[in-house]
């Protein structure tokens, strides 16, 4: 079977954690003998050669197919006049907004001339690179026509799954790692949301990364249940890391590692900590990552007194995150919406044990970690304590977790796959 | 009599180095080395040496009529050694001249005054030393306490160490309808004479010289000569209090503030019936014309003057909290490394980066912080904080367990 997947970014290249699962399903997919035509908006050249490669940037679009145009009509929802940025913060959108009253008049041109550079970035043109890979989508539909089904990673790249749907008939797969809920809670941007429920009602079928994203799925977009089939997410290499760097202080590390936003409830872990600490001084919490509620949390966490208890890294990138992972005595996730999250799955191969919020997909996945809802401090501190004072619990979760990351292997996904586009072609009339 | 009496402030803190979570427990040197001594040869450039020369070509010329006075912090004088023994010769050359007055402040520029008497006093016997060693046994006989915060309680506790005067700001909300330009009395210390900053004419100069857009610009000699002259009869003093760094740095050479200055002095002798007076002189000749009180600690700083610049939001509270719970296990502490980081790490401007007023003062706060915001200031001084604990932990109980055996 050969597949025609549409993504947005590619390993070594990426911001999220979208690259890293595109990366390995690619991976399961070639252990499964299986080919894929992989596109990105911009390949760099770097990229390990696991698949058939299509750089969305150097496609030329012949724009005098006629099908095109209307299918450019079809997509007018996508107003790349829209101010709508969903990966920028307030400040950075403020800026966009003012480029985008006052620059943009040139936008049906440039999208159509037969040559568009994309950044594949997450940046102010998002929307205009949106469109513009739909319709690469399209031309790349026309000319190969040795694929047999669309598969099309997150909302990016849905336009594009559609488009190259419409041409050339063949079955649509959508895969939701994230959806506009679990990033901005309630206030969703609309548009974000329409171009979701245009790919999700548009597909043949529906990958969802966890039962929590389907569960989405099903009642904010309206997807019938049985259109939607669960495939979490596993780790690329489950081996267990044993580093060299050693803890300066001698107190026990709790840390919370990721982006300082709304979605990943980092204001929780901040009310549990002063919890912790009001009974057991003898422990450290660290903040690392940064984002639009840093601030906020410093703020907080000085009006509590515990800044000499509660440290705050800023982003760390390359071996700092490992060194942080290696000195923690606990890991907390306490995510108010993460369809799945890699990162508890990280802390466990350096063998510290997870506190995960029920609202994330992972905890679909691992058994041995504690679970707690995001909102419920009382029980993230207890669970922090527990882990911290009863040394079995601790001991249990190291031993076991490493077993359980070796059973989350990226051929048991790509083999499910394959099931789901068997019985997604067998279903076409 | 009839007098100006000008006090210039000269401090620099030991600003800390970027230090990571990940230096926490490892790493227990804690200063910017190479941007402190920038800062010292910079300002030593455009200010300390230029201006120095200015003071003792005055001084030599009017024979000793013009005089000034000083306060210079511990951390000012530890960074010249260091970084600008030139600086430090050229200020013991003006003191030397006999018509340079010294005042004594804590050793470390620091907020003690709020916290802690016995800290307080430690600070300033040190300041009191080092003055003696560096200025030929030099004895000020007049205080001023960091940022010339004070209170009725500061004013005791000064008056207990033996000083004739302090210096603080002529606050509008403790002046009300009276003047700054008399001798007053400590409330609870009547013995201890306060002296005023005439905060109008100290900004002229300090603040408003260089502004295009004041309306009484440019600033001359004879305009301010002027406005000396058109103060009440009656009044006899005008305090000019003001950083150092006004000239050359706050102000920059272009602007002609050295040149009013070099004038100032004629101006004032030729055109006016003032004199030029150190503040141990003022308080030696003028009596009280009545008490002040000051319950509420006043401070130079910002439009409020008050402690604001430094305390008051929640992480200028827990960094100054956290580091005073300490005082008692210092007490115990002899290693000087751990002594040096106590009292540097207590300078005040630790606390000023801290501050976020961004909307009235912000910008002036902006101008002085090595952070880009006072999240960061805090995050570091923190995790600074957090060592400088576990280092104090370390040492302390050993010390105890010394003694009892």
């Amino acid at each position: 079977m050969k597949v025609l997947m549409f993504g947005w970014e590619f390993p070594p290249h990426i911001s999220g954690g979208l690259g890293t699962a595109c990366y390995g399903l690619v991976q399961g997919m070639n252990f499964h003998k299986q080919e894929v035509i992989f596109v990105v908006p911009k390949l760099w050249g770097d990229e390990e050669p696991v698949a058939d490669f299509v750089n969305a940037s150097g496609v030329t679009i012949d724009y005098r197919e006629r099908r095109f145009k209307k299918l450019w009509k079809n997509l007018t929802y996508l107003e790349v006049n829209s101010f709508l940025v969903p990966y920028l913060g307030p400040k950075e959108f403020k800026k966009f907004t003012d480029y985008a009253i006052h620059d943009r008049t040139d936008v049906d041109e440039s999208i159509f001339s037969t040559n568009y550079q994309f950044s594949g970035k997450y940046g102010k043109n998002l929307m205009e690179e949106v469109s513009r890979y739909a319709l690469v989508g399209a031309q790349i539909a026309r000319d190969r026509t040795d694929f047999d089904i669309i598969h099309a990673h997150d909302w990016l790249a849905y336009p594009a799954g559609i488009a190259a749907k419409e041409i050339s008939g063949k079955p649509l797969v959508v895969h939701v790692h994230a959806t506009e809920y679990d990033r901005s809670g309630e206030s969703v941007n609309f548009p974000v949301f329409e171009i979701e429920r245009a790919g999700m009602h548009a597909a043949d079928h529906v990958v969802a990364v966890s039962q929590l994203t389907k569960n989405t799925c099903v009642r904010k977009y309206g997807i019938s249940p049985d259109k939607v089939t669960v495939l979490h997410n596993a780790v690329l290499d489950a081996s267990i890391i044993t580093s060299s760097y050693k803890k300066k202080v001698p107190e026990k590390i709790v840390t919370f590692l990721g982006r300082i936003t709304y979605q990943k409830g980092p204001e929780y872990f901040v009310e549990a900590a002063k919890k912790v600490i009001d009974r057991d001084p003898n422990v450290r919490f660290v903040m690392a990552g940064s984002g639009d509620l840093l601030h906020k949390m410093v703020d907080r966490v000085a009006e509590l007194r515990m800044g000499t208890k509660f440290h705050f890294t800023g982003f760390l990138k390359g071996d700092d995150v490992d060194h942080m992972y290696a000195i923690s005595d606990v890991y907390v996730m306490p995510s108010v919406s993460e369809p799945f999250g890699i990162a508890p799955l990280e802390a466990v191969r350096h063998n510290t044990p997870v506190i995960i919020s029920k609202q994330s997909g992972v905890a679909e996945v691992l058994n041995n970690a504690i679970k707690i809802d995001f909102w419920d401090v009382d029980a993230m501190a207890d669970a922090i304590f527990g882990l911290l004072h009863y040394k079995s619990i601790a001991q249990m979760f190291t031993e076991l977790g490493g077993d359980e990351l070796k059973k989350l292997k990226w051929e048991h996904v790509a083999a499910k796959l394959v099931t789901v586009y068997e019985k997604t072609i067998a279903q076409r009339p | 009599m009839r007098t100006v009496c000008f006090y210039f402030q000269v401090h620099q803190p030991f600003r800390l180095k970027p230090y990571r979570f990940f230096d926490i427990g490892e790493d227990h040197y804690y200063w910017n080395d190479y941007l402190n001594r920038n800062v010292i040869r910079k300002v030593a450039q455009k200010c300390y040496l230029p201006m120095n020369a200015l003071l003792l070509e005055l001084i030599q010329r009017y024979d000793g009529k013009f005089k000034v006075a000083f306060s210079l912090s511990g951390t000012f004088l530890d960074q010249l050694e260091a970084y600008a023994p030139d600086v430090l010769e050229s200020f013991q050359r003006l003191v030397a001249t006999g018509h340079v007055e010294l005042l004594n402040e804590t050793y470390s520029h620091s907020l003690a005054a709020l916290k802690s008497k016995d800290e307080f006093f430690s600070l300033v016997k040190k300041h009191q030393d080092r003055i003696k060693e560096l200025f030929n046994g030099y004895s000020p006989k007049v205080f001023r306490n960091t940022e010339l915060i004070y209170s009725d309680q500061i004013g005791s506790m000064v008056a207990e160490l033996g000083y004739e005067g302090i210096l603080t700001e002529g606050a509008k909300h403790v002046l009300g309808w009276k003047s700054p330009n008399y001798v007053y009395a400590s409330a609870h210390a009547p013995q201890l004479k306060v002296l005023l900053k005439n905060f109008r004419l100290s900004d002229d100069i300090a603040f408003r010289f260089g502004d295009h857009t004041w309306a009484d610009y440019p600033l001359t000699s004879q305009k301010f000569v002027s406005w000396l002259n058109a103060l009440p009869k009656e009044e006899p003093v005008v305090n000019l209090f003001m950083d150092y760094e006004t000239f050359g740095e706050h102000q920059w050479a272009e602007s002609g503030i050295f040149d009013f200055m070099r004038h100032l002095p004629e101006a004032i002798f030729t055109q006016s019936n003032f004199t030029f007076s150190t503040p141990s002189e003022v308080v030696a000749a003028l009596s009280p014309v009545s008490s002040i009180h000051v319950p509420t600690p006043i401070s130079w700083a910002d439009e409020e003057r008050d402690l604001t610049a430094w305390l008051g939001n929640d992480m200028q509270d827990e960094a100054f909290d956290r580091l005073y719970e300490l005082e008692k296990k210092i007490r115990t502490i002899k290693d000087p490394d751990l002594l040096r980081d106590w009292e540097y790490l207590q300078t005040s401007d630790h606390f000023y980066y801290i501050c976020t007023k961004f909307f009235s003062d912000g910008s002036v706060h902006e101008y002085f912080s090595p952070y880009d915001t006072p999240y960061d200031a805090f995050i570091n001084y923190m995790n600074v904080l957090s060592d400088f604990i576990l280092r104090v932990e370390a040492h302390a109980p050993a010390k105890r367990g010394k003694t009892k055996a």
